[in-house]
C-alpha cells in the first residue's frame, strides 16, 4: 500500500483518497464531488485527456493537473 | 399559498421532478441581482394550489457560486414551507452531502430518493425506514422520469408543512470544533440575526466569505470588541477547521449509509460503462463526436430549413398578402400599409421563418443533453481545447452559440472558474449564429450557387478557427496565470424524457421569440423610420437618415472592397439585429426585402471576392445588441460588453481587409 498521485494510477487500479494538495477552492470542489479523504475510487480511463474515475460506480472526469494533486493510497 | 422548494445535485432528476409536478404551469425568470435563472411553477393537489420553486442544482451550499448563494438564501430567507431534497439513489453518499447542509440550516426537509429503478439495476438496496430515522427526515422513493412515487412524495411533503420539526439527527464535528461552535453561539444569543445561530457558527468556522461579511456588518455584533477578537481568531485558524468539517459531514453520512445502503461487493459493469468504452475511446471518441455533430446540423438544416422553413416562409407571405389586402380594403393610409407590410411582416417575418430551425436544433441538443452525452462531448474535446488554453466545456458553449449567441453566452455558466468562463463568453460571437445564415445564402445564391455547402462549411469553420485562436490569445494575455481546472460528472446514460426535451426546447424558443418580439421589432421599426426621414425623402435612398449614416461609415470598408453606403447600412442594421440585414440590404439595393431582385442586384454591385470579404465581415463582426446585452448581464460589467463589441469589429475588419487585399493581389476578382 503506497501513496501515489491519482494521475499515476492505471485503469483498474483501486485506491482510497488520503490527501488533496490543491488550492482551497479546488479542494472544496473535489470534496463536494465525492473526493473526500477516505473515499474509495477506481480508475476507469487514464490515457489521453482527463482521467475518468469511478466513485462507487459514479463517474467523474478530472483534469490531469487536478488529478496530480489527489494523493491516493493504492490497494 | 404554500411554497415548496426543490433542491438537489445536478443530474439527480430534480428538473425532471419539477417538470412532472408543474407540467405547463411553469415560467422562468431571474433571481434579482444575479444571472441565475429562477424557475417557478404550480400544481394542484386535493383542490389546493401549491407553488414550486426549482432552485439551481448544486453539489453543496457554500458561498462559492451564485447558484449556491441563491439556493441557500431562498431556503433560509425565502420561507419555503417545505424543502424537497432530490437525491440520486445511485450516488447517495455524495448526494447526502447537500442533505447534511440542509440539516445544518434547520430546514424542513423531505428526501426524494430518486432513480430508485437505476439503483435496483445496480443491485443497490436500501433500508429506507432506518435511513429516514437516522437522517431525521422522511424519505420517499421516486422515479421522477416515470412519474412513480410522486403522489406519495407530495402527500408526505404537504403533511410535513404543518408539522413542527425538531431535528434529532445531530452532526458532531469532533470535540474541538463542537466546543468552538458553542463558544461562538454564546455571543449570538439574543442578537438580531438574519440566519439561525447554529448555522452561522458552522459557516464562520468554515470560513464562509458570505457569512463572514454578513456578521461583520451586523449592527448588534459590531459593538462587541470581544466578539471581533473571536472572529479574527477564527479567520486565522480557518484552515484547521474547514476541511475537518467537510470530513465530519462525510463521516456522519457514512455512519448512516453503512447501515442502510447495501451495495454488491463487486462493482457491476453497467450499460453506461459499456457504451462509454466506445464513446470515450482514445481514438474513436473524437471522430464519433464530430459525426454526431454533423448529423445534428444536417438534420437541423434538412428539417428546420428545407422542410419547415419553406412552409413558414410561404405561410408568412400568404399572411402578409391577406393583411395587406385587408388594410387596402379599409382605406388605411399608405404609410400604415407600408409599415405593416414592408416593415413588420417583412422584417419580423424574416425572423419567424427561423423558428423551425431553432426548434429542431434545440430539440436535438436537448436530446443529447438529457441523455448524458454532452458531458462526454466536453470530455472528448477537452484534450484539444487544453492545447489551446481552453477546456472541454468551452466547446459546448460554442456549439450552443451556433444556434444563437444569446444562449451560447448563457451556456458559459457551466464553466466554474472565471478565466474559462470569460474566455468562452468573449469568443462565442465568432460562432456563426442562425440569424446570419440568410445573409450567406443570398451571397451564395449570387456567386456560388454550385458550391453552397462548401462555402457555408468554410465560413463556419473560419469562425471556429478564429474563436479558438482568440481563445488561445486571451488565455495567454488578458487572463494569463489565472487558474483553470477541469472536473465534471459523467452521469449515467439515460433515455431522454420527452417532457424534459420539449420543455427545454420551449424555454429556449420562447426566449428567442421574446427577443424577436421586442428587440427585432424595435430594430425593424427604427430602421423603417430612419429610412424615411427626413420627411419626403425617397425611402431607403442615400438621402435618408439611414443612407446618411451609411455614407458616413462606408469609407471604413473601402480596403475590404465593399466601401459603398448600402453595404455599410446593412452592416449597421446587423449590429442591432442580424435578422434585419437581408431585409435592409434588399431595401437599400433593390427596393424589395429579398428574393431574386436582391440576388441580381448583389451580383451587379459585388464581385465574388468582395462577396467573400463581406461574408467574412458578417461572420466575425460585432454581435447583435441582444448578445451584447447578455454579455453585459452575464459578466456583470459594461466594460466587457463594450470590449466585445469593439474587438470583434476590429478582428472582422482586419480579416475582411486581408481577404480582399490578398485576394486582389492573387488576381481573383
Amino acid at each position: 500500500m503506497s501513496k501515489i498521485n491519482l494521475s499515476n494510477l492505471h485503469p483498474g487500479d483501486k485506491g482510497v483518497v488520503r490527501k488533496i494538495t490543491a488550492g482551497s477552492y479546488a479542494t472544496k470542489r473535489l470534496y463536494e464531488m465525492g473526493f473526500n479523504t477516505g473515499a474509495n475510487l477506481m480508475v476507469v480511463k487514464n490515457d489521453r485527456g482527463p482521467i475518468i474515475v469511478s466513485l462507487s460506480g459514479n463517474k467523474i472526469a478530472l483534469g490531469r493537473g487536478l488529478a496530480e494533486k489527489v494523493i491516493v493510497e493504492n490497494n | 399559498m404554500n411554497t415548496i422548494a426543490l433542491v438537489g445535485n445536478p443530474n439527480s432528476g430534480k428538473t425532471t421532478l419539477f417538470n412532472a409536478l408543474t407540467g405547463a404551469n411553469q415560467h422562468v425568470g431571474n433571481w434579482p441581482g444575479v444571472t441565475v435563472e429562477k424557475k417557478e411553477g404550480q400544481f394542484e393537489f386535493n383542490k389546493k394550489i401549491y407553488n414550486v420553486v426549482d432552485l439551481p442544482g448544486t453539489y453543496s451550499l457554500g458561498a462559492f457560486s451564485e447558484d449556491e448563494i441563491v439556493a441557500r438564501d431562498f431556503i433560509l430567507k425565502g420561507n419555503p414551507d417545505v424543502v424537497i431534497n432530490v437525491v440520486d439513489a445511485t450516488n447517495i453518499e455524495r448526494n447526502l452531502y447537500l442533505t447534511t447542509q440542509l440539516l445544518e440550516m434547520g430546514a424542513k426537509v423531505i428526501v426524494a430518493l430518486n432513480m430508485i429503478d437505476e439503483a435496483e439495476e445496480r443491485d443497490i438496496k436500501f433500508d429506507i425506514k432506518t435511513l429516514s430515522q437516522k437522517l431525521g427526515t422522511p424519505v420517499v422513493p421516486t422515479i421522477a422520469s416515470k412519474n412513480k412515487g410522486i403522489e406519495d412524495l407530495v402527500k408526505n411533503a404537504i403533511s410535513l408543512m404543518d408539522k413542527d420539526v425538531d431535528y434529532k439527527a445531530h452532526i458532531s464535528y469532533g470535540e474541538n470544533i463542537d466546543s468552538e461552535m458553542e463558544r461562538i453561539k454564546g455571543y449570538l444569543v439574543n442578537k438580531d440575526l438574519e440566519y439561525p445561530a447554529n448555522w452561522i457558527a458552522i459557516k464562520l468556522l468554515e470560513g464562509d466569505q458570505y457569512v463572514n461579511q454578513v456578521i461583520a456588518n451586523n449592527e448588534d455584533l459590531k459593538s462587541s470588541n470581544e466578539f471581533k477578537k473571536v472572529l479574527q481568531e477564527i479567520q486565522d485558524s480557518v484552515n484547521n477547521y474547514d476541511l475537518e468539517i467537510v470530513d465530519k459531514r462525510y463521516e456522519f453520512i457514512n455512519n448512516i449509509t453503512k447501515k442502510t445502503v447495501f451495495r454488491p461487493s463487486e462493482i457491476v459493469e453497467t450499460k453506461t460503462d459499456k457504451i462509454d468504452k466506445i464513446l470515450t475511446h482514445k481514438y474513436l471518441g473524437l471522430p464519433i463526436f464530430a459525426l454526431i455533430m454533423l448529423i445534428v446540423f444536417q438534420l437541423t438544416f434538412a428539417i428546420g430549413e428545407d422542410v419547415l422553413g419553406e412552409a413558414a416562409a410561404s405561410g408568412i407571405e400568404a399572411l402578409g398578402g391577406i393583411i395587406e389586402n385587408y388594410l387596402i380594403s379599409v382605406n388605411s393610409p399608405d404609410w400604415l400599409i407600408s409599415f405593416i407590410a414592408d416593415g413588420l411582416i417583412g422584417g419580423v417575418g424574416a425572423v419567424v421563418e427561423f423558428i423551425p430551425l431553432i426548434v429542431v436544433l434545440y430539440m436535438l441538443m436537448g436530446i443529447l443533453e438529457d441523455s448524458g452525452y454532452m458531458a462526454r462531448a466536453a470530455y472528448v474535446m477537452d484534450n484539444i481545447m487544453r492545447a489551446l488554453g481552453l477546456q472541454g466545456k468551452t466547446f459546448i458553449s460554442m456549439i450552443v452559440g451556433f444556434g444563437c449567441n444569446v444562449p451560447g453566452v448563457m451556456a458559459t455558466r457551466t464553466l466554474d472558474n472565471r478565466k474559462d468562463r470569460m474566455i468562452a463568453t468573449l469568443i462565442n460571437p465568432f460562432m456563426s449564429c442562425g440569424a446570419k445564415l440568410p445573409i450567406y445564402l443570398v451571397f451564395i445564391a449570387a456567386f456560388f450557387p454550385e458550391h453552397g455547402g462548401l462555402v457555408l462549411f468554410s465560413i463556419y469553420f473560419l469562425g471556429i478557427l478564429i474563436a479558438l485562436l482568440m481563445g488561445k490569445i486571451f488565455s495567454e494575455t488578458l487572463f494569463k496565470g489565472e487558474s483553470s481546472y477541469f472536473i465534471m460528472e459523467l452521469p449515467p446514460y439515460r433515455k431522454p424524457t420527452l417532457r424534459n426535451v420539449l420543455r427545454n426546447m420551449w424555454d429556449n424558443v420562447s426566449g428567442f421569440l421574446k427577443r424577436a418580439g421586442t428587440t427585432i421589432f424595435a430594430v425593424v421599426t427604427i430602421l423603417w423610420i430612419l429610412a424615411r426621414l427626413p420627411l419626403g425623402v425617397e425611402p431607403y435612398s442615400q438621402g435618408s437618415v439611414l443612407g446618411i449614416i451609411g455614407s458616413f461609415i462606408a469609407p471604413i470598408f473601402k480596403p475590404a472592397g465593399f466601401g459603398n453606403w448600402q453595404a455599410a447600412v446593412g452592416l449597421f442594421a446587423g449590429i442591432a439585429a442580424k435578422e434585419a440585414v437581408v431585409a435592409t440590404l434588399g431595401m437599400v439595393y433593390a427596393g424589395v426585402e429579398g428574393g431574386v431582385e436582391l440576388v441580381n442586384t448583389i451580383q451587379s454591385v459585388f464581385t465574388p471576392l468582395t462577396a467573400v470579404s463581406f461574408m467574412v465581415m458578417t461572420l466575425l463582426y460585432t454581435p447583435c445588441a441582444a448578445t451584447i446585452a447578455t454579455i453585459k448581464k452575464e459578466t456583470n460589467s459594461s466594460k466587457w460588453a463594450l470590449f466585445t463589441a469593439v474587438y470583434t469589429f476590429f478582428i472582422a475588419w482586419v480579416m475582411a481587409v486581408l481577404v480582399f487585399q490578398i485576394g486582389s493581389l492573387l488576381g481573383f476578382s
